[in-house]
This record gives structure tokens, C-alpha cells and sequence, in this order.
């Protein structure tokens, strides 16, 4: 008789520049469950889970792997003991096969037996209700193909405990639903499945039991049925918050920028952006939903003048209610601001775009403003003082206002980044995936601070990925399919299913 | 479920990232690894078999006890200093401009040219200010041309730098044996001495250039950290994406920021063929722009920090010299000498970022409030 517990953790101490990343933690899964690991950023759940892969060497504690003690020093030892992860950022290789990356650094004979391996996927995928192709080059797979690849690699190796983390953050609806149907048989198989993730509906659909992680340390472990989605934002948060995103009728909507026609080819000559035309209007937040990768962040980068775009696009700008325009396209956006565009914008990759990581957050307020000094010299003063009432105002955790903003947690970056361009009293404020990442308080924290900025008239572009928050959030939606406008929709009466096939084909192949 | 195999053992050494790490200790892992570094050289001096306390006594008074001593050390620190002042904002932006070497042979063609040819055409001050002027100009375009091909085309700065030192140093080699030979060399291929108006003046014993090269210390503290340039180069270098968001031209910045860092490479040259060699050969730029790579790093881009280093390097570098001399030391054994010291000086950063835990160290426990 095997023992209940696939993995027990005890009193597991991890800690980071002497900051617990987990702290006594204990946790136990069983054979043939999901086991939904929640938490809020920086509350460990990664950390935990990055143990048991073999990725982080634990301070201090046990871990128990089918009732006998082990030690993970290593994925290798991971492997062996059976505990396979999927992380967030898929590891493949992009121009080999399926069942190469497969196959790729495990022992074997000198020649590799494809057909063998070949045959030994496909049972694979058959056995637990997956669609892959071992032939397929990476390079030519979708996100969900290449999670799927993924997947099939730790089952190959033989791992019977598996570790996803936040594996529906890059999936639409539809493709997350697969997944659970693959993730219930593998459960259904006898494996035990750990997943991390945000989305507590999903917490809710998929898993058996719930465990809650809070601030490094454990909060507790729930049977799904048992709980709601109340119950385990209060088990997360530490008290009860209200899960309710406001949605203020638009007041006046004047239209602020017209969007006609926006056609851009990336480099390697594919149309990524093909004709997409749509009014923004001050006072409303207009959602933009799509798959990842349809052009969305394309079409708020060529906006700002940052992504090259056709000639014949056009985005008129309309400073006032006097009707004159202002022709965005063609221009830089240090012209574009010259020219007196309120137009603010918070893109998808924070560090990497909106904002510099190795420096603080004074010389990261300056971004947008650094040519104002005198005589060719910077002035740190202003940028001084607008760090001092971000933090203040947004209640951004930092050690001060000199420390690297890559040394804050995501959270904290998204408030440091958020604050700097509202700060700039933008007319337009678009944002690229606000919330990606981020845990379910701070995610409330910017919806308000959309919904401040939309009662002020400002007009806010949303792209997000999480339908259920573009359905609540948003006054309008406009869903992008393959770079083209699939339709705009009201976001009062539309409904996920609609949106998700929208998302998928275009509206005309839904009207027939 | 299948026989759990697995090793019980702990690893046996874990690194990990250090947090905050307090000056005092880092000083102290520094002046360990300094140490270190002589008790190793130590143990070569005895195997050639010579007294280390005595090599190393010498290596330090022959750098500083006489006046002679004194200048001649500081003859090598100046273009150091210079060099590693012209990596600075390269780096910074990460350009891997490892052309300074290059960058000084133009400067100091540029100015040879004005000091060979034109010396009688022009009054000494007009001469020395053409020469200055020839080798920024030159030494600045010359570090331009990879400088544009990144900006426009993409392509590798760090192969692109070292290549064109080579074209530069075979140039030098053409001049002096073709054009700009010194007919009254007797059949010898150099390059004429020159003239009395071309050499720069002295001041406490070393020519002016010393001041010139503090200057620029001091401007390039101010200039990459107070003004609207150095911080385009700093957002520049942290991320080009950045950049572009908030509308720098980034082509631009990369373009002006390695004309100024060739300029000043350029003037480098200048100081030393006017300054210290009064002529031109294949080793004017000897190894500066190699060696100043290792100071910026060491000063980890600080300009103040490279005064101290490139101090610290020249006294090496002097001091190996007379233990060549003073002991019989072979030229390549004091190397290894000063290798052995910047080996141990460059690898305890290491320490200093990371700590190790061995199987039995006893991990502190932090109480979580």
C-alpha cells in the first residue's frame, strides 16, 4: 500500500539576503490530486516549488517524497526522485523538434531512435488527451503547443508529481480549459499536480484542495469545495478585501484619440498590424483583448511612435473639445510630447521598457523628464520629489527612494512605473497587461487607479489577457485576431464565450 | 511507486549571493586577497631565489624614493589614467570599445604629423594647440567608424575595435618605414625626434599633461553623473528598449558618446608623443589601452577610483622594472609577478558578491517578526 502523501514538506526555511523567502513551512500533497498553491507576490509559493525541483537548496527542513526522507540537490535529483516542473518561461529549443527537446539531455545510445521516441510521445499524448506533434519544430508551435511540449517532457522522464507554475498566464480561455481536462486525467492517473497560480476562478475549477501561502509562511490548506473565492482572497490577504472592480458610467465621453487605419510589417516582413482602426474616448476605459502575440503590443508601441508603422496609418490626438487634431504617426515620442500630447503609456515589459532596474527611483522619475534641466545638466529635484509622493501616495514598499527599482518586488515596479506616468497628467493613458503578475491586491490597487484616472477624463486603453477583469473593468472592448480588428464589443453585455471566439476568429466567421 | 534512490548527504559547498555587505569587511576581503597575492608572489621570488622582502622593498622604493623614480612612475600613470578615463563612458553604455589602444596611435599620428612637418610653419603655442587638436579630431574619428556601423547596422563593437587597432598599428609601421622615415637615421626605419616647440612643458618635473588628465577626471565625474548626456548614456547602456520609449535617439547617443571617448584616447596619444617618447613608434601606445581596461574595471567606472588604481598599476608596473634590474629577474617572471596581484585583486570581488557554505557551516537562523 503506497503512502497518502506524495510529498511532505516540513518546516522548510528559505532565505534570501537574510529576508525569509519561506519560513517554516509545511505542506503535504497527495497522490492523485490538484493542488492549487496560492499566495500573493513575494509570499514564497515559486521559492517552495523551486525547492522541490532542485533549483534552491533549503536552509533547513525535511522533505519527505512518498513517506522517506530526501534530499534535493539538484534537477537532476529531482528528476530521479520523480518531481518534474513546468515553469512560466518555457525551456526549449527553438529550432528542434518536439520530441528532440524531448529527448534532449537524457542518456541514451549514441544514435537516437526516433521512431521509438516518436512513439513513446504520441502514447504519451494519447494516454492523458494531448495534441502534439513530435515532428513539429518549436518554432512553429503555439504558446499552449509548447507548454504541451513541455509537459510531455517531465511525464517522459517519469515524473509523477508534476509542478506548473502559472501555466494559464500565457493561454486563452479556451486552450486553459484543455489543459485542465489533460491536467484531470493526469490526476485521475494517480499523479499528484501542484499548479501556482493568481486566477482564483480557476483555483476554484481545477483543483482538489487549496493551499495558501502568506508572506513566506504557511497559511493553511482547504478543500476546494469547501472554499470560495472570498474565503481564500481573505486566507491570502490576512483580511477581508473587496473583490468588487467599480465601473463608473462614462461621463461625457468626448473622443480624445482616433485610431484609422494602423498597418505595421515586423522585421521580418509579416503584417502584424493590419488595418486596425477605433475611436478612444475620454472618460471611458476601452479594453483591447486578444491571444498573446496578435499585435497588441505592437499597436500600443506604434502609437507611442516606438514600433514603426505604415505611412498611411493614422492617429489623431484631440487636445480639446475644439475639434483640431494633432497626427501622431511619423513621429518620435520625444516630437510627440514637444508637440503637447498628453499621451502616457505603461507598457507590457516594465523593466526592460518602461523603466531602467539598476537605477533608483529618483533617476527613473526623470525618464520622461531629464531634458529639463538647464544648460545641458540634469535636475534631480523635481524627480526628487515626485519619487517621494509616489511612494508615499501608492504606498510603494522600499527602503527608500535611492534603492534600484529592480530591487523592488513586481507590485512595488508596476506602482513605481504606473505612478510616474499618471503623474504626468495624461489626456490618453494606455497600459500593456497592467496587472500581469501581479497578486490580487495590488492588481485592485491599479484597477482604481484606471477607474481615478477615468473619472478625471482621461481616455484609458486597457490590453489584458484575464477576460473576467476586461468584462468588469472595461466600457467597451475591442478583441484584436492575428493583428486584424476582430470586433468591439460592449463590456456590459458581451460575454466570455463571445469575446473567446472573437479572440480566435474574426467577426465575420462569427456572424456565419 | 518505485525504490527511492537518492544520496542523503547535504552538498558539500553551496555559494550564495551576499546581501548588503559592509565596507569595513569588504576592505578587509580586499587587503586579505592583497596579502594573498604577495605571500603567492612570494613563493615564486623564492623559487628564483631571491629574498621576497628585499624584491619587494625595491619593487616600492624603486617606484617612489627618488625624484627620478617619482617621475618616471607618473609618466606611466598619466596615459593610464587618460586611457581608462576614454573607456569610462563607452562602458558605461555598454560598448565594449576595447580600440583605445587604436584610438591613441591615431591621436598621436594626427599630432606627429603637426610636429614633424609643420613645426616651423607655427609659433609653439599655435603648434602645440594644432597638434591637440589634430589628435581629438582624428582620434575621435577613428573610433567613430565602429561606432556607426553599431548604431546603423548592428554590428559587433568589441571585433570591430580590436581589428581597426591592428590596421592603425600597421599604418604606424608604413610611416616609419616608408614616408616618414628619418633620412638622417642611417638606413635605421625611424621615426624622427621632435623638435624642441612640439614637446609639451614641464611642470614639478612631468610634462603638463598631468593636469590635463586630472581635468578630465574631474570633468568626466561631472559629466556622467550630472548632465542630461551621461544619463542618456546610462539609460542607453541599461536598456536600448528604454531608451527608445521615452524617445532618445539612441544612434545618436551612441555615436557621440564613442567619438568623445576616441577623442580622449586621441588625446592621450598626443600627450605621450609630446609629453613623454617626443617621437612616434609601433609601442607609443604600449599596451594603455589594454591595461586601462583592467583600471576601469577595477574602479568599476568610477573616474575618482581610477586615479588610485592606475596609480597602483604604475607602481607595479615601474617597480617590476627595477627588480629586473636591481635582482636579474627575467623580464617575464616579474610579469607573472603582477599578474599574480591582479589575479588575486579582480578575483576577491568575487568574495566580496558571493559567500560560501560548506556542509558544516551553521546557518544562522533569522527571526521573522
Amino acid at each position: 500500500m503506497n503512502p497518502v502523501n506524495a510529498i511532505e514538506l516540513c518546516d522548510i526555511t528559505k532565505t534570501f539576503n537574510d529576508i525569509p523567502a519561506n519560513n517554516k513551512v509545511c505542506l503535504q500533497i497527495r497522490w492523485g490530486e490538484i493542488l492549487s498553491l496560492l499566495g500573493e507576490n513575494g509570499s514564497g509559493k515559486t521559492t517552495l516549488m523551486n525547492i522541490l525541483a532542485g533549483i534552491y537548496f533549503p536552509d533547513s527542513g525535511t522533505v519527505y517524497i512518498n513517506g522517506n526522507e530526501v534530499t534535493i540537490r539538484s534537477p537532476k535529483d529531482a528528476y530521479d526522485l520523480g518531481i518534474g516542473m513546468i515553469h512560466q518561461h518555457f525551456k526549449l529549443v527553438d529550432n528542434m523538434t518536439a520530441a528532440e527537446n524531448i529527448v534532449l539531455g537524457l542518456k541514451g545510445k549514441g544514435r537516437l531512435d526516433r521512431k521509438a521516441i516518436s512513439a513513446k510521445v504520441r502514447e504519451i499524448g494519447e494516454k492523458y488527451g494531448f495534441n502534439v506533434n513530435p515532428d513539429k519544430k518549436i518554432y512553429d508551435m503555439s504558446v499552449s503547443e509548447k507548454q504541451t511540449v513541455e509537459i510531455i517532457k517531465v511525464l517522459y522522464r517519469g515524473a509523477n508529481i508534476l509542478i506548473l507554475d502559472e501555466p494559464t498566464a500565457v493561454l486563452t480561455a479556451q486552450e486553459a480549459e484543455k489543459l485542465f481536462d489533460v491536467l484531470k486525467n493526469m490526476r485521475d492517473d494517480g499523479k499528484a499536480i501542484i499548479i501556482i497560480t493568481h486566477k482564483l476562478q480557476e483555483v476554484m475549477a481545477v483543483s482538489d484542495r487549496v493551499a495558501v501561502l502568506r508572506k513566506g509562511e504557511y497559511a493553511g490548506t482547504v478543500n476546494t469545495k469547501e472554499a470560495t473565492v472570498q474565503s481564500l482572497t481573505e486566507m491570502m490577504v490576512g483580511r477581508t478585501v473587496s473583490l468588487n472592480i467599480e465601473r463608473p458610467e462614462p461621463v461625457d465621453p468626448v473622443p480624445r484619440m482616433v485610431v484609422k487605419g494602423i498597418t505595421s510589417y515586423n522585421e521580418e516582413g509579416y503584417k502584424i498590424l493590419d488595418n486596425v482602426s477605433f475611436t478612444a474616448y475620454g472618460g471611458e476605459i476601452l479594453g483591447i483583448a486578444g491571444i498573446s502575440g496578435c499585435g497588441q503590443k505592437e499597436l500600443l508601441e506604434g502609437i507611442a511612435g516606438i514600433y514603426p508603422v505604415t505611412p498611411d496609418s493614422s492617429v489623431e490626438y484631440y487636445p480639446d473639445d475644439t475639434g483640431k487634431a494633432t497626427e501622431l504617426v511619423g513621429k518620435r515620442p520625444m516630437q510627440i510630447r514637444k508637440l503637447g500630447v498628453a499621451l502616457s503609456f505603461v507598457p507590457e515589459d516594465r523593466l526592460g521598457m518602461g523603466l531602467v532596474g539598476s537605477m533608483d527611483i529618483t533617476d527613473n522619475m526623470m525618464l520622461r523628464s531629464y531634458l529639463k534641466g538647464k544648460l545641458g545638466f540634469t535636475d534631480r529635484n523635481p524627480p526628487k520629489k515626485l519619487a517621494e509622493n509616489v511612494v508615499e501616495q501608492l504606498n510603494v514598499v522600499t527602503p527608500g527612494i535611492t534603492t534600484p527599482v529592480s530591487k523592488l518586488s513586481g507590485g512595488n515596479v508596476q506602482k513605481v512605473l504606473v505612478g510616474r506616468e499618471i503623474a504626468a497628467a495624461p489626456k490618453v493613458l494606455m497600459t500593456a497587461y497592467a496587472v500581469r503578475g501581479l497578486d490580487i491586491n495590488t492588481s485592485y490597487t491599479i484597477y482604481s487607479l484606471l477607474n481615478e484616472q477615468k473619472k478625471a477624463g482621461v481616455a484609458v486603453i486597457y490590453v489584458g489577457e484575464d477576460l473576467d477583469v476586461l468584462l468588469e473593468l472595461c466600457d467597451r472592448i475591442l478583441v484584436l485576431c492575428g493583428g486584424k480588428v476582430s470586433g468591439i464589443v460592449d463590456g456590459r453585455s458581451a460575454t466570455k464565450e463571445q469575446i473567446g471566439l472573437m479572440m480566435t476568429s474574426l467577426g465575420e466567421e462569427v456572424k456565419k | 511507486m518505485s525504490v527511492l534512490k537518492n544520496d542523503r548527504r547535504i552538498p558539500f559547498l553551496r555559494i550564495a549571493k551576499r546581501a548588503e555587505i559592509s565596507r569595513r569587511k569588504a576592505w578587509a576581503i580586499r587587503i586579505a586577497a592583497i596579502l594573498l597575492s604577495l605571500i603567492t608572489g612570494g613563493l615564486l621570488i623564492i623559487a628564483l631565489g631571491h629574498n621576497p622582502f628585499s624584491v619587494y622593498r625595491d619593487m616600492v622604493t624603486g617606484s617612489f624614493s627618488t625624484r627620478t623614480a617619482l617621475i618616471a612612475t607618473a609618466k606611466i600613470a598619466v596615459p593610464l589614467l587618460g586611457a581608462a578615463i576614454s573607456i569610462a563612458p563607452a562602458f558605461k553604455m555598454k560598448f565594449w570599445n576595447i580600440g583605445t589602444e587604436g584610438q591613441i596611435l591615431a591621436g598621436a599620428i594626427a599630432a606627429s604629423y603637426f610636429a614633424l612637418f609643420q613645426h616651423e610653419n607655427m609659433s609653439r603655442p599655435v603648434l602645440l594647440l594644432v597638434m591637440f587638436l589634430a589628435a581629438v579630431l582624428v582620434g575621435g574619428l577613428w573610433a567613430l567608424i565602429p561606432a556607426v556601423f553599431k548604431a546603423k547596422w548592428g554590428t559587433n563593437e568589441t571585433l570591430f575595435t580590436l581589428m581597426m587597432n591592428y590596421i592603425v598599428l600597421n599604418i604606424v609601421t608604413y610611416l616609419r618605414t616608408g614616408p616618414w622615415k628619418n633620412p638622417s637615421s642611417s638606413g635605421f626605419p625611424k621615426i624622427a625626434m621632435f623638435d624642441d616647440s612640439a614637446r609639451l612643458p614641464n611642470l614639478f618635473g612631468v610634462h603638463i599633461g598631468w593636469i590635463v588628465v586630472l581635468g578630465l577626471t574631474i570633468f568626466m565625474y561631472i559629466y556622467m553623473k550630472h548632465t542630461q548626456h551621461g544619463y542618456e548614456i546610462a539609460v542607453v547602456g541599461e536598456s536600448e528598449n528604454t531608451a527608445r520609449y521615452v524617445g532618445m535617439h539612441v544612434p545618436v547617443i551612441i555615436t557621440r558618446t564613442i567619438f568623445i571617448s576616441g577623442a580622449i584616447a586621441g588625446l592621450v596619444g598626443f600627450l605621450i608623443v609630446s609629453g613623454s617618447s617626443y617621437t612616434l613608434t609601433d609601442n607609443t601606445a604600449g599596451g594603455y589601452g589594454f591595461t586601462a581596461i583592467t583600471v576601469a574595471w577595477l574602479a568599476k567606472l568610477d573616474p575618482f577610483a581610477m586615479i588610485i588604481i592606475s596609480i597602483f598599476l604604475a607602481v607595479l608596473k615601474k617597480g617590476s622594472n627595477t627588480i629586473q634590474t636591481n635582482f636579474k629577474i627575467p623580464a617575464s617572471a616579474s610579469e607573472v609577478l603582477t599578474g599574480i596581484i591582479l589575479f588575486f585583486m579582480l578575483g576577491c570581488e568575487f568574495f566580496i558578491n558571493y559567500r560560501l557554505i560548506f556542509r558544516n557551516t551553521k546557518i544562522v537562523e533569522v527571526q521573522h517578526d
